[in-house]
């Protein structure tokens, strides 16, 4: 019986899922935490943007333009005399979402491929390795111009473009991460159970490469919105009057002596929320067992 | 299937692997017969080709690089050689299971260990969740674990070796295979943790009435639970005999080498290790492989031409130009 009582001591220990304890450690992660309350307050401006915008995103008024910070614009006025504040509201919509559609479709196309690829092996691993290869070969930001260019210049393009520069980038980590787990005793142990190829990819092989994945996907959400404030600051992506930040940005360069608000806003904007989902992706790496010992 | 017929007959089996050099076969013209509720040890030292046997029976043998290039393996007198992949797939972990050498790796950390029993009953038996889950449990007791209802949500890095091992035998034994590969099962195992597994094996061995092939490089583990042995070396059968008549009297010089070795029979004396190593496949000697280690070797007899294999008694065989003419010692 003392066997059966020690071994419920260590139950009682360690008894938590992975989830539970990837959570408790999170916790303990500050700046990740205040990094996730950030984005969450950028996710609330976002969505209750048409409550909070003390004026019309797009309403001109060219006597008050070029106003500096006051009470009646808390953040000034652009070129055009429309409200900064409620412009920068509705374009961390565009930014946002720009993001997670970039990201969604960095994931899809990288993710699959990566899995089928390091676990198949063979030609099928060659080809997308190669190509893979061959995307990530161009300069990011000129392969995204070809590609808004060869669609037509606005948001969704400019989504896909970044999805496609960002797809070899999961690809690789997807792939190296399904090649190390492909050789583990559990899905040789699998394999002799007699389950199939596709089970073994998405039952063993998946759940046990989220941890390095989840991190990555973490930052392509900074990587997608810089990107995207790089496309519109060019003018390829988000078209007027809309706006997102890095239009913003592009737009307000030109007055940067006289208002340099107009630049610091969505400039820090950005740089903000970057910084938020860096800093994320590194608390939920240190969160992840694996992930620790390898940091640093 | 007719009564005398065994369950498993692997004929003339030839297995190759890609190399630098060309295909090159790592088991050659093995012959191995198991029959219904039989332990069958396959014993050899490291690179002599028994893992790779016992993965050429699952179908797992990694191609590329490696290949069957010769021979059959029927099970219930079918050529499994023959199946389809998807075919294959349902005669595996259903009809033939596997266990591995590393309990600490063999089971998948991001699942609970009655998912992973749960899910292979389920995908092979069709039971239903409950069913299943049911079943997990029942088969989890069964291989003593202790407090099996609740240790069904436990995750593998909750479980010390010995019991990882417990459940992988459970998981293997989850749909009531007839045939279990057993692949070094307690290599990884410290000794009283060895025995113990060891013993449950055998129990259920017997009490599931299932054939074993026991593939081990341990010799005191074969005496323990095999009825059968062979001994294999560079990828061929050397000697197969009844495991007493094997340790009493052994028929090939590799087999009294390998018995010289077992630590526990000399106790207080020096061990007399065999001298060198398994010859690597590009570089088989010609005549017996054994021969350059061999020190019964004669020139001109055993280095000239491949030796067949001869039946020396009731299910006994040796592959030795000089059996019969030296006198080899056994234990008891």
């Amino acid at each position: 019986m003392t066997a059966v009582a020690s071994s419920e001591g260590i139950r009682a220990a360690t008894g938590e899922s992975p989830f539970r304890r990837f959570l408790r450690r999170f916790k303990q992660e500050r700046g990740a935490l205040v990094a996730c309350g950030f984005l969450l307050l950028v996710a609330i401006c976002a969505v209750a943007a048409p409550l909070l915008a003390p004026y019309d995103q797009d309403a001109q008024s060219l006597s008050d333009r070029l106003q500096n910070v006051s009470a009646s614009h808390p953040l000034g006025t652009d070129d055009l005399g429309r409200d900064v504040l409620s412009r920068m509201l509705f374009a961390s919509r565009v930014s946002l979402i720009a993001a997670i559609q970039a990201t969604a479709i960095g994931v899809l196309l990288g993710v699959p491929v990566g899995l089928v690829a390091g676990y198949v092996r063979g030609w099928f691993d060659t080809l997308a390795s190669r190509v893979a290869d061959a995307i990530m070969a161009i300069p990011a930001l000129l392969l995204a111009l070809a590609i808004v260019g060869i669609l037509e210049p606005n948001l969704t393009s400019a989504m896909i473009a970044i999805g496609v520069v960002y797809a070899p980038r999961l690809f690789r980590i997807t792939r190296a991460a399904a090649l190390s787990v492909r050789e583990e005793t559990y899905v040789e142990a699998a394999r002799s159970l007699g389950t199939g190829t596709g089970r073994i990819i998405l039952g063993h092989v998946l759940p046990n490469i989220l941890s390095p994945l989840v991190v990555q996907i973490s930052l392509s959400m900074g990587f997608a919105i810089l990107f995207e404030a790089s496309i519109s600051f060019l003018g390829l992506g988000v078209q007027p009057p809309d706006a997102s930040w890095g239009s913003m940005l592009g737009r307000s360069t030109r007055f940067f002596e006289g208002s340099p608000h107009l630049v610091v806003v969505p400039g820090v904007a950005i740089l903000l929320t970057v910084l938020s989902f860096n800093i994320i992706g590194d608390g939920v790496r240190d969160s992840l067992g694996k992930e620790t010992r390898n940091a640093e | 299937m007719s009564a005398n017929e065994p369950l498993l007959a692997i004929e003339d089996l030839e297995i190759s692997f890609a190399t630098e050099s060309g295909m090159l076969p790592v088991v050659r013209g093995l012959d191995l017969t198991v029959n219904s509720g039989e332990v069958v040890g396959l014993v050899g030292e490291s690179g002599c080709g028994k893992s790779v046997t016992s993965l050429a029976i699952m179908g797992l043998i990694p191609n590329p690089p490696g290949r069957i290039t010769r021979g059959r393996i029927l099970f219930n007198g079918a050529n499994l050689l023959d199946l389809r992949e998807n075919d294959m797939r349902a005669v595996r972990g259903n009809q033939i299971s596997m266990i591995f050498q590393e309990p600490m790796t063999s089971l998948d950390p991001a699942f609970k260990v009655g998912e992973q029993i749960a899910s292979t009953v389920r995908h092979h038996l069709g039971f239903s969740k409950r069913e299943a889950w049911d079943r997990a449990v029942e088969v989890l007791s069964l291989v003593g674990i202790p407090g099996a209802r609740n240790r069904v949500n436990d995750y593998p890095h909750m479980f010390s070796g010995g019991m990882r091992q417990r459940v992988m035998i459970a998981i293997a034994l989850a749909c009531e295979p007839s045939l279990l590969i057993a692949d070094e099962p307690t290599t990884a195992l410290d000794v009283t943790i060895q025995a113990q597994v060891l013993d449950l094996l055998r129990e259920l061995q017997q009490d599931l009435g299932m054939a074993v092939v026991f593939v081990t490089h341990d010799l005191g583990v074969v005496s323990e639970v095999c009825d059968r042995v062979v001994v294999m070396y560079a990828g061929q059968a050397v000697e197969w005999a009844p495991t007493r008549q094997l340790f009493a009297r052994p028929e090939h010089p590799y087999t009294q080498g390998l018995l010289e070795c077992l630590p526990a029979e000399h106790v207080g004396e020096t061990l007399r290790p065999i001298p060198g190593t398994v010859p690597p496949p590009h570089q088989m000697p010609s005549g017996c492989f054994f021969h350059p280690r061999c020190r019964y070797s004669v020139p001109g007899t055993c280095d000239q031409h491949p030796i067949p294999s001869s039946e020396v008694g009731l299910d006994r065989g040796v592959r030795c130009v000089r059996s019969g003419q030296l006198d080899l010692h056994g234990i008891d």
